[in-house]
């Protein structure tokens, strides 16, 4: 049976923590597992920072070949040794006698006093989490969240949008990237999930952006340019390769 | 010279404020968890507000290239609502080992009733049982015996002086903190506490050693640039360089460093995880304004470049916040 990614992040934890901390927190993960009690994940996902330190998890080439395998789209190469011992604290503590809905009760208990990087691990974590549509208001919370860091814990190298949300969330996260000037390339799923109602919202900012006297980011065109047929986005980008914002190949 | 702010209650600062703390050289500020002027009367409204101090405020302060702690508490004014004290209490644990909480505080007295005490007593017992620094908030009114009252608690709770900032100080509290062993805090805060001037006389008088300068700036009228001007002033007026930097920057980091989560690498050198997570994005930046930064590292310039795996090709402009 292939390896599952909550065994491939206990694997990694042992292998790439310094050993007096992976000393401490394979034990403290088994204890976690056995018990009931919220206060043992509070304190372990307090810990873990404090144990194992603010490192990057540092996957080799072959590592995120396999947790792409494992979970088609999980893209854990920019994950902290931390932030990878706190999800996976998350898929340990009751996980053998959970109810219905009460992974998200935690979900929701613990974001509501997580600090930042605790929210951005437990962000990132959300391709692997049992009963994902449970979780799909929470990852909305991420997006509307001011820290930048934690909204693209959600929507970069996650497959979590893609797979779960709806067009209204989906065509908000494209845009909201947008105006905050994150990138779009990394969001899973981009021109697959490009809509008509999205390129509209796009082109219409486009043109907010031009009366405004500023430029556009490049990326914003790429769920455009397969609705190029509709003459109101045809028209903008027109006004596009006008500005030399766009090349005329794009079109073709 | 770099500072340090040990006690700013920045969440009732704007971002011109950061920017003039940045530009005077303040690498680092703490923000103590205190009242917001008026009383909350919800126990989730104070968990929210500790949520914004470890999570919101922590990363606005990044954007600035200044780096954010803080520390957690009930105070004292808050103390004498027993239900949401009650409340409170049981939240703290879960807030007090959350990344850059360098101590429980500020605790102490404002009234000196027993259900300050009470709560006092209880957060003292809190932090030695998790190993943390604790900012002891000296009273406005009845001020020299409320100071040496909190000191007299810490030592009956057993917890080391060493561990204890005994702050809001003024002449008349000093000698004795001092005395016993505890760091000895002042706030320059002109109407009610502290001033620059006064505050050098002091540095004069007792030196540098466990002596800390903070602006405890917040929504009333106070100075966030309350310790570069402190600074300027005394190294002005002949005082040792090395007192000034004792004073300003060294004994704060090593009080509140006992956390373990204020090394000074945070600042120096961090870390590329903060680079591009804590230190990253710029949604704060409004209009498009780059920010003006000159602390005197090189490794603290703004850097709106930072965040995203991919990079912004956005360019000034493209920042806006909600």
């Amino acid at each position: 049976m292939a390896e599952t990614p909550k065994a491939m992040l206990r694997r990694w934890l042992q292998e790439k923590a310094a050993p007096e901390a992976a000393a401490w927190a394979i034990p403290a993960l088994d204890a976690l597992a056995a018990s009931r009690a919220e206060r043992d994940l509070h304190i372990f996902l307090g810990m873990a920072p404090r144990r194992l330190g603010r490192g990057a998890l540092a996957l080799s080439a072959a590592e995120i070949a396999a947790s792409d395998a494992a979970r088609p789209g999980w893209a854990p190469a920019r994950w902290s040794l931390d932030g990878a011992a706190r999800v996976l604290a998350l898929l340990t503590f009751r996980a053998a006698d959970r109810g219905p809905g009460a992974f998200a009760d935690t979900f929701r208990d613990l974001r509501r006093t997580a600090d930042a990087a605790e929210l951005i691990a437990l962000y990132r974590g959300f391709p692997l989490y049992p009963e994902p549509e449970t979780l799909e208001p929470e990852a909305g919370e991420a997006l509307r969240s001011n820290l930048t860091p934690v909204f693209e814990a959600i929507a970069h190298h996650n497959p979590y949008p893609r797979d779960h949300f709806a067009e209204h969330r989906w065509n908000h996260m494209i845009l909201k990237a947008v105006f905050v000037g994150s990138a779009l390339a990394p969001i899973q799923g981009l021109r697959a999930r490009a809509n008509p109602e999205l390129a509209r919202m796009l082109a219409d900012y486009a043109r907010e952006r031009w009366a405004a006297g500023r430029a556009v980011a490049a990326d914003l065109w790429i769920p455009v340019l397969p609705f190029r047929d509709d003459p109101a986005v045809a028209a903008v980008l027109a006004r596009a390769v006008a500005t030399g914002e766009l090349t005329q190949e794009a079109l073709t | 010279m770099m500072l340090i702010d040990p006690h700013a209650h920045m969440i009732s600062r704007t971002t011109d404020d950061y920017q003039a703390m940045a530009a005077a050289g303040v690498v680092a500020v703490i923000e103590p968890a205190f009242w917001v002027g008026q009383p909350r009367t919800y126990v989730g409204t104070y968990v929210d507000y500790l949520s914004s101090i470890v999570g919101w405020e922590r990363f606005r302060a990044g954007q600035f290239g200044i780096r954010h702690y803080c520390t957690v508490g009930l105070n004292s004014k808050e103390a004498n609502n027993e239900e949401l004290a009650e409340g409170v209490m049981e939240w703290l644990p879960r807030f007090a080992l959350k990344e850059g909480v360098v101590a429980i505080g500020e605790i102490g007295y404002d009234e000196q009733t027993p259900l300050e005490d009470r709560y006092f007593r209880q957060q003292l017992a809190l932090a030695k049982e998790l190993g943390l620094p604790v900012m002891v908030h000296t009273p406005h009114r009845d001020k020299k015996r409320g100071t040496s009252r909190s000191m007299d608690v810490c030592a009956e709770m057993g917890v080391d002086p060493s561990m204890v900032v005994i702050d809001h100080n003024n002449e008349e509290t000093v000698a004795e903190t001092l005395q016993r062993g505890y760091w000895a805090g002042f706030s320059i805060y002109p109407s009610t506490k502290m001033g620059a001037a006064r505050m050098v006389e002091i540095l004069k008088t007792y030196g540098g050693e466990r002596i800390i300068v903070d602006s405890a700036c917040d929504w009333g009228i106070s100075d966030c640039l309350g310790v570069a001007r402190t600074a300027r002033l005394a190294l002005e007026t002949g005082v040792a360089e090395d007192v000034v930097r004792k004073a300003c920057y060294g004994n704060a980091l090593a009080a509140y460093g006992q956390s373990g989560q204020m090394p000074e690498d945070d600042w120096l050198n961090p870390s590329p995880i903060d680079q591009s997570t804590l230190f990253a994005g710029n949604s704060v930046l409004r209009g498009g304004r780059e920010p003006v930064i000159q602390t005197g590292a090189p490794t603290l310039a703004a850097r709106s470049d930072v965040g995203s795996d991919a990079g912004s090709d956005a360019g000034p402009g493209q920042t806006a916040g909600d």
